[in-house]
């Protein structure tokens, strides 16, 4: 049965023409036949809806394996939540069924943009649990070259954050700078990136003067160059515009997420343990702790900028202060010995085989020194019960506590911000995964 | 131990009396022993502290002390920017009560570190706003950082895809 309106026509034939309204029986008719037409025409606005986008874990501007999932109102950033564990190997794990010696190799893979900082912190919680000091010589040569890694590190997170947000050519200026450090670890150490330089009392061996040199001359020709790249960028409209206002956080807010580094001192607070709780040699040292008062991505990357001209000038100071003498502890039971008297002496060859094969034994107890690394508060939590492995090894790492703070950072920003803000956090998700 | 913790343990002795159950100090890490009761109480005394205040909350970890009673730690860091001072809390539990107060409304930050604690060691956190596994997947029935858990892993744990 088909109802009389089905048509325009039926409808317009009567009523319309001869300007009377249809029956009333028509007239209700006519509704319900509209009102069983299909109704689901509805215009959404779609900036009232929220979208979830997840980036990564691969992508190219998260510094690795990170991924962020985030809320979307149109392309404004309503929610970010970071996930991590894409990295995890487990070096906590690790560490408890190694001995401090062997575990010194998987520090380098920590924080794979520096590793020498990581062979510092770890192996000075190590002789601070063994109640051991490393001879002046080994101190200088590890606060020298762990500026140099600063640098190194700075470099990257220099290039890759001027990359994200546009400018490719710094990026290839910051890496060829970063490839002559590179050279003067390959030159000291014997390795670019995998260092494994420090060992328990003292370094794996000495800095030749060849090396100083190496150094010398890179320094020299090192501001000249940053300058360079800074000349890029510092009045560069794009990078500036996209790079001031962005990612604000207020110091009692970096604090209370947990920022440290270079991101906490953008926010204002000078916070940097190299003043605050000296270790290695940089009581000796002159130099500034560089805070910016602005608390955005700008401020961050000049803050980095700057730290990169202090390293230079206490790396300068270190080579004219550098004093000879040997670079390991007089601690026989606990340093390993050289080989060449290990091959030709009773007793080093005795101490060498207990080291090796069962580690040095330290005292029980909980101990924790932390280092400022280029991320931030780099801390190494050791319990011990006297055996030659750890009992418990925590390690703080910083880009962990860095990307805690990155939701609050994100929030209300636009969607290509991200680049911006999350280069300017820099971190690093060897680190942060453990 | 310096004049500032020295202070400071005194005062969450007069506070806090028998919950203070231990105070260690070795190569001047000072690590005080709380009841898991008083332990947000401590926190915010450490934060808002007048003669030497710790507004940074640097970590919070769980150990296994694979003992009979007890068996897990939880130790706090805190630094103070003022006094350049460090003092550790920490809070033991039993294996089968391993439940401790979240310390997130005091300090914000603790929210990652506790998931880790959470994820690694098995100690839940009471009042946690997200306490999700932070480097495990969420279904993942083990605690990696426990002393009972082999070294090489449980095989089979982690689903793998199947080959095609």
């Amino acid at each position: 049965m088909s109802t009389p309106y089905n048509t325009t026509e039926d409808y317009f034939d009567v009523p319309v023409l001869t300007g009377q309204l249809p029956p009333k029986e028509k007239r209700t008719k006519l509704l319900q036949a509209l009102l069983d037409m299909d109704p689901d025409i509805s215009f959404d606005d779609p900036l009232e809806n929220d979208m979830i986008l997840n980036m990564g874990p691969s992508h190219p501007a998260t510094h690795g394996v990170l991924r962020i999932l985030l809320r979307l109102d149109g392309e404004t950033i309503v929610n970010a939540m970071p996930e991590l564990g894409y990295l995890h190997r487990g070096y906590e794990k690790i560490a408890e069924n190694e001995t401090y010696h062997e575990f010194i190799t998987h520090t380098d893979r920590l924080d794979y943009l520096q590793p020498v900082h990581n062979n510092i912190g770890f192996i000075l919680a190590v002789e601070k649990l063994l109640g051991i000091e490393a001879p002046p010589r080994a101190q200088y040569i590890r606060t020298m070259l762990g500026e140099l890694a600063r640098i190194s590190s700075h470099l990257v997170a220099f290039g890759v954050m001027a990359m994200d947000v546009g400018a490719m050519t710094l990026l290839l200026w910051c890496f060829r700078e970063r490839e002559k450090i590179h050279d003067i670890f390959d030159l000291v150490i014997g390795a670019r990136f995998t260092t494994s330089y420090t060992r328990i009392g003292g370094l794996s061996q000495d800095i030749t003067d060849e090396g100083l040199h190496a150094i010398r001359a890179f320094l020299e020709q090192f501001p000249e160059r940053l300058n360079e790249g800074e000349r890029l960028l510092n009045r560069n409209r794009i990078f500036v515009d996209r790079c001031r206002g962005t990612g604000v956080i207020s110091g009692e807010q970096a604090l209370a997420w947990g920022l440290t580094g270079p991101n906490l001192r953008a926010s204002g607070v000078a916070l940097d343990l190299r003043r605050d709780t000296p270790y290695l040699v940089y009581n000796d040292l002159d130099f500034e702790v560089i805070t910016e008062p602005e608390c955005d991505s700008l401020a961050r990357y000049y803050v980095r900028l700057r730290e990169m001209k202090e390293s230079v000038r206490m790396v300068y100071q270190c080579m004219d202060k550098i004093p000879a003498g040997s670079i390991h502890a007089h601690e026989p039971k606990k340093v390993l010995p050289r080989k060449e008297r290990i091959y030709t002496r009773m007793e080093e060859l005795i101490h060498d085989f207990m080291i090796v094969n069962f580690g040095v034994n330290p005292p029980s107890g909980e101990v924790h020194h932390a280092i400022e690394s280029s991320k931030g508060q780099l801390g190494f939590h050791i319990v011990s019960r006297g055996e030659g492995h750890p009992w418990r090894l925590k390690i703080r790492s910083p880009s962990f506590c860095n990307l805690q703070a990155l939701p609050v950072l994100l929030k209300g920003h636009m969607l290509s911000d991200i680049l911006a803000i999350l280069g300017s956090l820099d971190p690093v998700m060897g680190e942060a995964d453990k | 131990m310096n004049l500032h913790l020295e202070q400071l343990v005194n005062t969450l002795r007069e506070r806090f009396g028998d919950a203070v159950e231990d105070v260690v100090d070795f190569r001047d890490d000072v690590i005080v022993t709380v009841h898991r009761d008083i332990i947000v109480e401590a926190a915010t005394l450490l934060r808002d502290n007048p003669e030497c205040p710790f507004p940074l909350c640097e970590d919070v970890f769980g150990i296994d002390a694979f003992t009979e009673k007890k068996r897990f730690e939880v130790n706090y860091r805190f630094f103070s920017l003022e006094k350049n001072e460090r003092v550790h809390l920490k809070v033991r539990v039993d294996e089968d009560d391993a439940v401790v107060p979240s310390i997130t409304d005091v300090f914000p930050c603790a929210g990652w570190y506790e998931r880790e604690a959470w994820d690694m060691i098995g100690v839940t956190f009471s009042g946690h706003p997200d306490l999700r596994r932070i480097y495990m997947p969420e279904d993942y029935e083990y605690f990696p950082l426990r002393k009972d858990f082999p070294l090489m892993g449980v095989s089979g744990s982690i689903p793998l895809p199947k080959r095609g």
